[in-house]
């Protein structure tokens, strides 16, 4: 660890060594971390062209699911995250002007707002499961001391049985509900009540659409609407999907903003040093305009 | 830490390691070589990785060749036999040509062509390259728990249906994972090209095969995701049967296909177009004349990443995609073509009047142009719709995309291994044994594969285990060919290992390039130069000359070095 006495100066501790200055080591961070960005947004590009194909395809199932979403909670989150966006941006110009304090306080609000996100988006999740409304084919179990959830058959309003349900295995050996389609040949998929996605029907006249009749305000479950089109399980999959990889990427966040404030009360950041707090708080705007796409997408329109 | 102050020269004595020591042995022991962050080791320990990998998918090509030599029943039963074809394709395609140049050639050369340090994230460098071995470990598992009989595409329903075959679950992880050890690698290396250029390395002072790898980073950057959550979609489809991908609940399995091929078409440039940097290099230093129209090249890489993103709707032709639809995406898949026509050129324009050195890296870039082109040429005829729906899911398609991806990926990299392999192991194969050994392998390549083209056009489909007697002379043609290649490509393995206990050691220069890894000792220093590396044109070789002595080259007595020493 030799380092000339004439440039010792220009090598502080946080600069490693294959950068020649802290503004080389900052650009490249930076870049870096937008090229990051720009694969999460990929990431979620897959989903959101997704959703657009079964919206497109499906818009009945949409509707007949989005009314079990809470908006009142929805709001509340996207509240809470754009308010932590804003104390995160806080953060990082106090990281700039040397104020640890209050770049330790930006820094922890930011981490309250990310865990209060989490905690009603847990709220959300058991109420939705409790009321037997949960991702994949465990949709149509009938929940447990629950004994008008389901009356009956599976047969929708067009006269086709949904799913015939049968108890099996899956692929990682747990318990398993699937689909069997006893009518169907065995080389041939089975029909859909509706067909597959990319044949679909011509969109419902306005009257048409199942839930639009006002009775469906005090249903815990769609599947107690007799009027409820084919397939609105698959409304809740894409939802629990979407916010499911949205959550994941909402609790990376949170180990992030913990590190940050860990480097922050080693008094790790300066002004000649704030780039990890800058680049974290690039991640979390994005895990924030993520939601601010999802909350109108499954919760208002 | 050595610090170097780039702008103006050191003395040369300051900062200079020991005399002998290199990346290789400055320090020792197991843990220095799994830890490293140096890019040079990480770059080896891919090359390792990856041509295992290669080895082991190669045996399994042999397997699949050798049950095909006759109809029926040869070594292995109908299910096995798909299970072969399915691995054989995911682990070439996944673990061994996607990574390969890049991260293995690319690890060890970029930053010292460049005139860098390292890449910008040594640490992130490193990551991926676990990730990588967590992702052969996931393929291996595949394998372990039950298979996969789909076909490396993993289309729905095959990978959907069906309660056994456990290993799709495993082998779509192992995609996910290689996915971003891809992203990583591809991110390191855009922004090390951004921001680690030392002074007077202008874009267009670089190297070819830098502008081929900063292309393939775009690729990889923007379009891996995208299968990323393909498979996570299959995953979650796989373990709950959420209906995304499954008509009978309303999803969509050629929505699959398309997200399959956003990625998969783009990712076939993520394996040629680090291929086609190597030969940009091969052809212009082995021909000792400046590379033909590098502007052109450089762009065309650029053009071809950009087109490639355009073009996936070219897999799916007979998917009951619109009409339109196929004829757009036929009439963009025949653009790419121009790009790719322009680089061929520019090469047989560089080797015209050159003074070509018959050397194996340049038989292997020699070879690479033919059969490249025959790759290229018979893609026309699957991107025309006409032929295409005859041609579609045929040999002739087996033969095209090998062509193009072993002919092409494949045999840039071994060019590659070879042009740089004293720079990285310090020492000389033989070179008499490489001439012989690229010979076998080219003959054998055109054997197997040609008649393919043959086959596939008067009918015979792809992965089909049993077939008709009419088709079993070019079976057997074909199996003949891929056991000639074996030949070449195990002697290859012999002389390479070989000279890394006898071979003669290596000289800073042996084939005279001009680029900046060739002005460092073979093999590199750690810090791959005490002083700041004089950059200039990386392709006028008129200041080099031959040193007898040295079996070398290096600078001319009668011309001043810019940084005055010889």
């Amino acid at each position: 660890m030799t380092v000339s006495p004439a440039h010792a100066h220009e090598h502080p501790d946080f600069l490693r060594h294959h950068f020649n200055t802290p503004k080389q080591q900052f650009e490249a961070g930076k870049l870096g971390m937008w090229l990051f960005l720009a694969t999460e947004v990929l990431l979620f590009g897959g989903l959101f062209v997704g959703y657009s194909v079964w919206r497109g395809n499906h818009p009945e199932m949409f509707k007949a699911g989005s009314i079990f979403l809470n908006t009142n909670l929805g709001a509340v989150n996207t509240a809470v995250l754009i308010l932590s966006s804003i104390t995160m941006a806080a953060a990082v110009t106090m990281a700039q002007r040397n104020k640890r304090g209050a770049l330790m306080l930006f820094l922890s609000l930011t981490l309250a707002g990310a865990v209060t996100f989490l905690v009603i988006k847990y709220f959300e999740y058991t109420h939705k499961f409790h009321l037997g409304i949960y991702p994949g084919l465990k949709f149509y179990e009938k929940p447990a001391g629950d004994s008008h959830t389901l009356s009956g058959s599976l047969v929708n309003d067009a006269g086709g049985v949904d799913l015939v349900l049968v108890k099996g295995t899956g692929p990682l050996g747990q318990d398993v509900t699937v689909a069997d389609t006893p009518e169907a040949e065995p080389t041939t998929v089975a029909p859909a009540a509706i067909g597959p996605a990319g044949l679909a029907q011509d969109a419902l006249e306005p009257g048409d659409r199942p839930a639009d009749d006002g009775h469906a305000e005090h249903l815990t479950h769609p599947l107690q609407d007799p009027h409820r089109p084919a397939n609105v399980h698959m409304f809740f999959n894409i939802y629990y999907l979407m916010t499911g990889l949205h959550g994941v990427h909402v609790a990376a966040g949170i180990g992030v903003l913990t590190w940050l404030l860990i480097g922050a009360a080693k008094g790790r950041f300066s002004s000649a040093y704030f780039t990890p707090v800058d680049l974290g708080g690039l991640y979390w705007h994005v895990v924030d305009l993520i939601w601010i796409f999802l909350f109108p997408l499954f919760y208002l329109i | 830490m050595t610090t170097i102050d780039v702008t103006k020269p050191m003395p040369p004595e300051a900062g200079r390691p020991a005399e002998g020591t290199n990346y290789l042995n400055h320090t020792t022991g197991i843990k220095s070589w799994l830890l490293t962050m140096d890019h040079k080791r990480i770059g080896v320990m891919y090359l390792v990785s990856i041509l295992t990998s290669f080895f082991l998918a190669g045996i399994f090509g042999l397997l699949i060749r050798t049950e095909l030599i006759a109809p029926g029943h040869t070594i292995m039963d109908a299910d096995a036999y798909n299970m072969m074809f399915t691995l054989h394709g995911a682990i070439m395609v996944f673990l061994v040509i996607i990574p390969s140049v890049p991260a293995s050639l690319g690890n060890f050369v970029l930053p010292i062509m460049l005139g860098a340090k390292d890449v910008a994230f040594p640490r992130l460098n490193l990551f991926s390259y676990y990730l990588w071995v967590t992702g052969a470990i996931f393929a291996v598992a595949a394998i372990i728990f039950g298979g996969v009989d789909t076909g490396w595409t993993l289309y729905v329903p095959y990978s959907t249906t069906g309660t056994e075959m456990n290993g799709i679950i495993f082998l779509s992880m192992a995609v996910f994972v290689l996915g971003f050890s891809s992203i990583f690698t591809g991110l390191n290396f855009i922004v090390t090209i951004h921001r680690l250029r030392p002074p007077g390395m202008t874009w267009f002072k670089m190297p070819l095969f830098l502008w081929a790898i900063y292309a393939t980073g775009i690729i990889q950057v923007m379009a891996t995701p995208v299968i990323g959550i393909t498979v996570l979609l299959l995953i979650v489809e796989r373990a709950f049967g959420i209906g995304i991908f499954d008509a009978s609940l309303g999803g969509d399995p050629i929505l699959f296909q398309h997200f399959f091929w956003f990625y998969s078409h783009p990712a076939v440039y993520i394996m040629i177009l680090p291929g086609m940097g190597i030969i940009s290099e091969l052809i212009s230093v082995h021909s000792h004349k400046h590379i033909f129209g590098y502007r052109f090249i450089a762009f065309s890489s650029v053009a071809i990443a950009l087109f490639g993103f355009i073009v996936w709707g070219h897999h799916m032709f007979v998917s009951s995609q619109s009409p339109l639809m196929n004829v757009l995406f036929s009439a963009i898949t025949f653009s790419v073509s121009i790009p790719s026509a322009v680089k061929i050129f520019n090469w047989l324009a560089t080797l015209y009047k050159g003074s070509i050195s018959l050397n194996t890296p340049m038989l292997y870039a020699l070879s690479f142009i033919f059969l490249f082109t025959i790759g290229g040429l018979t893609g026309l005829h699957l991107g025309t719709l006409a032929t295409d729906i005859h041609l579609h899911d045929t040999y002739f398609v087996v033969a095209h995309f090998h062509y193009v991806m072993m002919g092409g990926a494949i045999i840039a990299l071994i060019g590659g291994i070879h042009h740089w392999w004293p720079k990285i192991t310090g020492r000389m194969y033989s070179e008499f044994w490489g001439r012989i050994a690229c010979g076998l392998v080219f003959v054998g390549f055109n054997v197997t594969f040609f008649i393919q083209f043959v086959m596939g056009s008067k009918g015979m489909p792809r992965r089909y285990w049993d077939y008709t007697d009419k088709y079993m002379i070019y079976h057997v043609i074909s199996t003949v060919g891929s056991y000639i290649m074996a030949l070449g490509f195990f002697i290859t393995a012999a002389y390479l290992i070989h000279s890394l206990f006898r071979g003669r050691k290596a000289p800073a220069n042996p084939w005279g390039g001009r680029s900046l890894e060739w002005q460092c000792s073979s093999p590199p220093p750690a810090e791959n130069f005490p002083e700041p590396p004089h950059v200039g044109d990386c392709y006028d070789f008129s200041v080099l000359e031959w040193d007898e002595e040295e079996q070398g080259y290096h600078w001319r007595h009668d011309i001043p070095h810019p940084v005055g020493e010889a």
